[in-house]
């Protein structure tokens, strides 16, 4: 891929496990929950890449990750070139200046003693800003998304509606003067009137500020509106990725295909009249052996139950998939064809 | 813009208007200003000495004349002991509960935040003492190291810091696990800026209430320690010892005998209620 | 009319002018202001809203579940024309999960832990039909079935945490059907589920509905499962309906300015590249009684009448209803 020289944000086989309870000396050692395998993806400077999947399918692992809460068990990010946590690389506090998170939970992730200006004024404050100069930086940033300092400077957490503290926390990140900020469901919690308001506001302040978005979120309609690229998660892997248009309007993965069906129609006339795709999502304990979607996917064949695929390119080079059927159309057609004759 | 504009409360107007609604807690607060208030300026306000004995005056009845509250088994005049008692009973309720917070929250707080190793060693320590009732405890450490004020004082700071390292713990491990601890974090604030800024403004207020109502079991052991000798020793005025040695006259006069009691059963209750009360006035949904 | 059946089906709940106010000494909410609705036999009801619109409250109401000392209700809600609000504490326990029964957001805190998910559901069905262990747990297989949950007779043995997301939550409609009811009473129970997950309940519920010829309030804050389930749909604001009608009539034509706002704010599969049309500001105070129209604060068509009247329903068809003054002037 010539392209990755351009990629801002490049993550290669990222990997984490989470252990359940801990180790009791000579008992079995309990099973580890593999929340991310082997994920690599790229990000454009000035692009908004789109995560969704559904649960516990790895996506608010791999923005923390990203942003270095939780450190990966293996796997490489790098940013601007810089490999993060590596020798010559960029240091994680050097990375929070690069990098910002918003969190989905508005209320939670504001201290309820802390007044918004305060708030704002934290991270600066941290890192070594003067407070007095921090404070007064916080008017400017809360001007930028929308909320007027001269009411809501000294005001509390509980005393703003769920959308004003979001834009709280959007002025919080943007205090830390990042290019990317990696938006983990930030609109899921709002209501539909004020999610839009919210979206407006990022669209605006990534042409305003140059920023590049990692937008992560389980409403599919959403993640279409505001990416430039998507990339689709499954048990902790990447089964899909490529652009908005690409993924949307001719999905190579039978995941995502299904994912995109179930979506309700928003019509009235055309409501949906048989399920999709059966069955749960496995637990991600104990993942399906070969590639993980083989006990949901309703094309499976005994390759998938076996080998689990890799993310490679389907006729498109940009356009990825994880599965043995987009990467072996033609054989397959021909099996299926010579079936239909058969019988 | 917001429907929120017209006069907004902060959490500590709200928490005192709840206060106001709330006459148990007022009440109680009052009481124990009170006690605090008369123990402080007894010298000024106690009618007598509380160690002048008088043989003819042995355990004279409530209401005699001079001794408003009658008189104990010495003949000295109850009011005055009372009063004077109340600042040992005090100091005993108080101070152990006090230097307990400092050390079991400290402890609780690293305990919590750091984690790993560090919290199994401290909380595995406080186990311990956990192991053996707080009573026995208290009276165990004062029977090994001595009678006397400053002894019983010890024992009971030992007795309490498990309890409040425990719940401090807890609480942080909670604070911790929220959502604004991990965007301070990724905003790069270092752990100990968290601990101050974060942590303790949010977990100060639920560990302080646990600690007032612990004011009122303090006072309950440091009085059973001096009734059975193991506290503060006579002539001193404290309410334990006093009820101890007034035990004997109870089929003499009853009334005399209870009055001890009533002062820690009252001061205990009021440490209590009020504990109660500053924490469902505090704990609230903002 | 004649040929169309379902405006003649009985009416099995009718609720008029629920006033539900709560108060303690901290504050007091009008979470609900007049709301009037009714519901037919075999008739599938979407009460769409956002968080604080007071459709959550309304269904609670309808159960008598909302805790004595700090509510006022006022009104009337009818069940088959008895009145739930001054019923006895016995009748009323009859009544529910009996006639009404509920589906919850959360499966997994709505089922007892230490129970298996068959103990549960034979326990509601002995209690109500008073039949045999051995007839409950036939009755018990049987739901399990209706509801598609595979390997049934094993699941019966299974307790609520070995279960997933979506299985929990066909066993609570299982439960809720353990007795027949004629209303079922649904509270967000997809919005903890996922996508793929989601939509098969909706459907599966949509199926029983129509085998068991059950009648269904749908709350949701989701537009897009609204209009998957629903028959009929009332549109909440502020503890109001602000509109209600046929759910295709509203849908396609909004007669309220929250509802056409609401539509044009949410993203669907063809908003790419345009500007969203966001409704500005943030859901009203409900401190106070209710003396304008509760959307007049965000309104663009709002004008100074909007801001001093209650604005009454405006019947527009058949239980067609908006509830905007200026209604016929702002389209």
């Amino acid at each position: 891929m010539a392209k990755i020289d351009k990629s801002f944000v490049k993550v290669r086989n990222l990997k984490k496990y989470f252990q359940t309870g801990t180790q009791i000396p000579f008992l079995k050692k309990p099973p580890a929950v593999k929340a991310v395998e082997n994920v690599s993806f790229d990000v454009f400077k000035g692009e908004t890449l789109g995560v969704v999947g559904e649960s516990g399918c790895g996506k608010s692992t791999v923005a923390r990750l990203l942003i270095q809460l939780i450190k990966p068990d293996a796997g490489e990010i790098i940013i601007d070139g810089l490999a993060v946590e590596k020798r010559g690389g960029i240091s994680t506090r050097d990375l929070r200046h690069r990098m910002q998170m918003v969190f989905q939970d508005s209320y939670a992730t504001l201290n309820p003693r802390m007044p918004i200006e305060e708030s704002i004024a934290f991270g600066p404050i941290s890192n070594g800003k003067k407070p007095s100069e921090a404070m007064l930086e916080s008017k400017h940033f809360m001007d930028q998304v929308g909320l007027d300092p001269n009411i809501y400077l000294h005001r509390y957490p509980h005393e703003l509606s769920g959308g004003q503290r979001q834009r709280v926390n959007i002025a919080r990140a943007l205090a830390m003067g990042p290019e990317v900020i990696i938006l983990d469901e930030a609109v899921s919690a709002l209501d539909k009137s004020v999610e839009a308001q919210v979206l407006n506001l990022l669209t605006d302040l990534k042409s305003d500020l140059k920023l590049t978005y990692i937008f992560i979120s389980h409403d599919l309609n959403v993640v279409k509106y505001i990416s430039d690229k998507v990339m689709v998660m499954y048990l902790g892997e990447v089964v899909e990725y490529g652009t908005v248009e690409d993924v949307y309007n001719s999905p190579k993965h039978p995941y995502t295909e299904a994912l995109l069906a179930s979506q309700p129609s928003m019509d009235p006339s055309r409501k949906l009249k048989t399920v999709p795709i059966t069955g749960d999502p496995p637990n991600p304990i104990n993942p399906p052996s070969g590639c993980k979607f083989h006990t949901r996917c309703p094309k499976v064949t005994d390759l998938c139950r076996t080998v689990n695929p890799k993310l490679q390119s389907t006729d498109n080079v940009d356009h990825l998939t994880a599965c043995h059927l987009a990467s072996n159309v033609t054989e397959v057609d021909v099996l299926n064809a010579q079936k239909g004759l058969n019988s | 813009m917001s429907a929120n504009i017209n006069k907004p409360r902060t959490y500590w107007q709200s928490v005192r208007s709840r206060l106001r609604r709330d006459p148990v807690t007022l009440t109680c607060a009052g009481i124990i200003i009170g006690i605090v208030l008369l123990s402080i300026f007894a010298p000024l306000i106690a009618p007598a000495n509380p160690y002048d004995a008088n043989m003819m005056k042995r355990l004279a009845p409530i209401g005699s004349p001079g001794y408003p509250l009658g008189a104990d088994e010495l003949g000295r005049d109850m009011l005055s002991r009372l009063i004077y008692g109340g600042r040992i009973s005090l100091i005993m309720g108080l101070v152990p509960v006090f230097i307990a917070l400092i050390i079991g929250a400290s402890c609780g707080l690293v305990a919590g935040y750091v984690g790993g190793r560090t919290n199994m060693l401290i909380m595995r320590t406080m186990d311990i003492f956990y192991a053996f009732p707080s009573i026995m405890l208290a009276i165990a450490i004062s029977g090994a190291i001595g009678a006397g004020i400053e002894n019983g004082l010890l024992s009971l700071t030992l007795v309490f810091i498990p309890p409040i390292t425990r719940v401090s713990e807890t609480i942080t491990v909670q604070i911790k696990s929220l959502d604004f601890i991990d965007a301070a974090r990724a905003s790069g604030a270092s752990n100990s800026r968290i601990i101050l800024s974060h942590i303790i403004v949010n977990a100060l207020g639920p560990i302080f209430i646990y600690c007032t109502s612990l004011v009122s079991v303090s006072i309950i052991i440091a009085s059973g320690l001096s009734f059975l000798g193991l506290g503060v020793s006579p002539p001193e005025a404290d309410w334990g010892l006093m009820l101890s040695t007034l035990r004997q006259s109870i089929y003499v006069n009853p009334w005399v005998c209870a009055l001890p009691g009533v002062m820690i059963f009252t001061t205990s209750l009021c440490f209590n209620l009020m504990s109660d009360g500053l924490r469902s006035a505090m704990d609230m949904k903002m | 009319m004649k040929n169309n059946s379902k405006n003649i089906a009985p009416t099995v709940l009718s609720v008029s002018d629920l006033k539900v106010k709560f108060v303690t000494p901290d504050y007091s909410v009008h979470a609900v202001n007049n709301v009037s609705f009714s519901l037919k036999r075999g008739e599938v009801l979407s009460v769409l809203g956002e968080s604080g619109s007071g459709k959550s409250v309304t269904l609670s109401a309808i159960q008598r579940l909302l805790p004595k000392n700090i509510t006022s209700v006022e009104g009337s809600i009818k069940i088959n024309g008895e009145e739930i609000l001054t019923m006895s504490a016995r009748r009323l326990n009859q009544l529910r999960g009996g006639q009404i029964a509920m589906i919850f957001q959360e499966p997994a805190t709505s089922f007892d832990p230490v129970f298996t998910v068959g103990q549960q559901i034979t326990e509601g069905i002995r209690h109500h039909a008073g039949c045999s262990q051995s007839e409950a747990d036939k009755k018990a297989l049987e739901l399990l079935d209706l509801v598609r949950i595979p390997s049934a007779k094993d699941r019966l043995h299974n307790y609520p945490f070995e279960m997933s997301g979506g299985m929990r939550q066909r066993a609570m409609i299982a439960l809720a059907l353990s007795c027949d009811p004629m209303i079922l009473l649904a509270d967000e129970p997809t919005t903890a589920l996922d996508a793929t997950v989601q939509i098969q309940i909706l459907l599966l519920l949509k199926d029983i509905q129509k085998e068991l010829g059950l009648s269904i309030i749908f709350v949701t804050h989701d537009i897009g499962v609204s209009i998957e389930i629903g028959d009929r749909i009332a549109v909440m604001y502020g503890g109001q309906i602000v509109e209600t009608g046929n759910l295709a009539e509203v849908i396609n034509d909004a007669k309220h300015p929250y509802t056409k706002g609401l539509l044009s704010s949410t993203i669907h599969a063809n908003s790419s590249g345009k500007r969203l049309h966001a409704i500005p500001g943030s859901p009203p105070n409900l401190s106070n009684a209710p003396s304008n129209c509760s959307f007049s604060e965000r309104c663009e068509f709002a004008n100074e009448t909007c801001k001093n009247t209650i604005p009454d329903n405006v019947k527009l068809g058949i239980e067609r209803f908006s509830r905007c003054l200026r209604i016929g002037v702002w389209e």
